[in-house]
């Protein structure tokens, strides 16, 4: 086929007329669930970031409806319950979500609104990746993007456990786990994800992420001369940063947008039951398995004799004796 | 006279005298037992696959991941249902006895073939009481956590931090059961003359009187009397 796409620098370019080949390859995975070979990459792509500013978001779902059609799914009509959410959370064909929280600033008495797109934050440090039983259902580019393979998937939910921002759904009909792929099949191809260029206020940017921490910067030093001492870029290094990053103007309480977590990491009981601990374990039993077998090979095996045999005949019968005795009586 | 059963259950009775066999488990309840063992050992592969990345392969037994997943819970329940019966008329020859105390102390004489410094014992020894026991105890550790963790049809019952917490007691309970199920098994073969109690239903006088001769004693005082008493 034709020339390989170039990697993405921005979600604004129009794609080339001329078709271009995928420049997203499996051997450009870095990380691979359930598999501790991954062979070392030939090259490393350039890492890639969403930057979400929470500021310029006027929650028109735009992003929304651009990740419906682009990935081509059909989230069920829900019945509206008096809230601007919709649908009512993410689901398995919803992969992102404007969530709106009302919020009365106690040091301004200002009422603000709190608009943040949720969605996959494709952690540098993947829960779902480190959770995930199956092997080659989730993986990592080396451009930082999470992908999960739905191929691979059977529906087990432990990439809900393993997540720390609660992201993943599982389908009730294809009983496969989804969420935000960062667009990884338009970013193979040199485009931007569909919900950075569908923003009509820009409050979505995609780029490299050195450019969206510079971007962001900017940003957080606008939002400061505006009296918003308190911005700041959201990129949680508990989970060693994201390639999905916010401008929050109130960066010091990530949680009062919408429960946004304030220092996100794998939960230590998820890194516990899936550290060296497995290997332990099964350690601890093959080594149980191997010494019921050696010692049934070398030990002597607890055997019945003819003397006991004749013993047990004689309690019987003479039971049975005593038994006929105490009945004739 | 019906004399009251103290070691032996229902059904358990001399079967003949020259040689003695003894009726160790009706067919009813070995049936019961391998359907439960069928369970435990497809639970046990299907469970190890998902335990360890390196026995993921094992998935293929049971037609790939998507159908493993699918089947592990079910044929928990299965096993819950079935482990349940065993339990019915299995309890009360297990609870505790006094004689069991001792037997523990000397269990090193057993593993010596030294079987004779035992106390006598009635239908199950101490160690077979702490396999029931540790089985049914983990057995409802992994149905109560596998619950939580059902993703297919119970993805709400408990919030995320439960279900962390129910997936590595899941696994740890279930690395247990395996313990337990290596201890179980391997008994059974290395104290011969055992497996036909669960095949045949049958072990011969000699077994009884050698690791269980409360209970044969009581059996052999039970002739004549309603056996189903």
């Amino acid at each position: 086929m034709s020339e390989r796409a170039p990697e993405p620098v921005t979600a604004a370019a129009n794609p080339p007329l001329q078709p271009l080949a995928s420049n997203l390859l499996p051997s450009d995975v870095i990380r691979v669930s359930a598999t501790s070979d991954v062979p070392a990459p030939e090259r490393e792509l350039t890492p890639v970031a969403k930057l979400i500013d929470v500021s310029k978001c006027i929650g028109c779902k735009a992003c929304q409806s651009a990740c419906i059609e682009w990935n081509d799914t059909h989230p069920d009509l829900e019945e509206n319950v008096g809230v601007y959410e919709n649908p009512h959370d993410l689901t398995p064909d919803m992969f992102t979500l404007m969530r709106f929280t009302e919020y009365e600033n106690p040091v301004t008495n200002e009422f603000e609104w709190l608009i943040r797109k949720d969605g996959c934050m494709h952690c540098a440090d993947p829960g779902c990746l480190k959770a995930c039983p199956a092997p080659g259902a989730i993986v990592q580019y080396s451009n930082g993007i999470v992908d999960f393979i739905s191929d691979n998937c059977i529906g087990c939910g432990y990439c809900i456990a393993g997540c720390p921002f609660n992201i993943p759904r599982i389908s009730k009909t294809a009983h496969v786990s989804k969420k935000c792929t960062l667009c990884s099949d338009r970013v193979a191809v040199g485009q931007g994800p569909a919900c950075a260029k569908a923003c009509p206020t820009k409050a979505i940017s995609f780029g490299t992420k050195e450019d969206m921490v510079e971007l962001a910067n900017e940003r957080v030093e606008d939002l400061k001369s505006r009296g918003y001492d308190h911005a700041g870029l959201y990129d949680p290094q508990g989970v060693g940063g994201t390639h999905v990053m916010y401008v929050l103007h109130h960066a010091d309480q990530p949680s009062l947008y919408s429960g946004l977590p304030d220092d996100p990491q794998i939960s230590p009981v998820v890194r516990s039951w899936k550290g060296p601990a497995k290997t332990v374990g099964l350690a601890v039993a093959g080594l149980a398995a191997a010494g019921a077998v050696l010692h049934g090979i070398f030990a002597r095996a607890n055997e019945v004799t003819a003397h006991e045999e004749g013993e047990a005949e004689d309690l019987v019968a003479h039971r049975n004796h005593a038994q006929q005795g105490d009945r004739e009586a | 006279m019906a004399d009251k059963r103290i070691y032996s259950a229902p059904g358990d009775r001399i079967e003949t005298k020259h040689p003695v066999t003894v009726n160790r488990y009706r067919g009813y309840t070995r049936v019961n037992h391998w359907v439960t063992a069928a369970c435990m050992i497809v639970l046990l592969i299907s469970g190890l696959s998902f335990f360890h990345p390196s026995l993921f392969f094992l998935t293929g037994l049971f037609g790939g991941g998507q159908m493993t997943r699918w089947l592990h819970p079910i044929v928990g329940l299965v096993l819950v249902a079935s482990f349940l019966l065993l339990f019915a008329q299995m309890w009360k020859l297990n609870l505790p006895r006094r004689e069991d105390v001792e037997w523990s102390r000397k269990i090193g004489d057993l593993l010596q073939g030294n079987e004779e410094a035992l106390p006598e014992l009635g239908k199950y020894n101490a160690g077979q009481k702490v396999v029931f026991w540790g089985m049914s105890g983990l057995i409802v550790v992994l149905v109560t956590t596998g619950i939580m963790i059902w993703e297919q049809y119970f993805p709400d019952l408990v919030s995320i931090p439960v279900r962390r917490i129910a997936v590595a007691v899941h696994a740890l309970a279930a690395l247990f059961t395996i313990l337990i199920f290596i201890v179980h098994v391997y008994a059974a073969i290395w104290t011969r003359g055992t497996i036909r109690a669960m095949t045949r239903g049958t072990v011969t006088g000699g077994w009884a009187f050698r690791h269980h001769r409360k209970w044969l004693r009581e059996l052999a005082g039970r002739q004549g009397s309603d056996p189903s008493k």
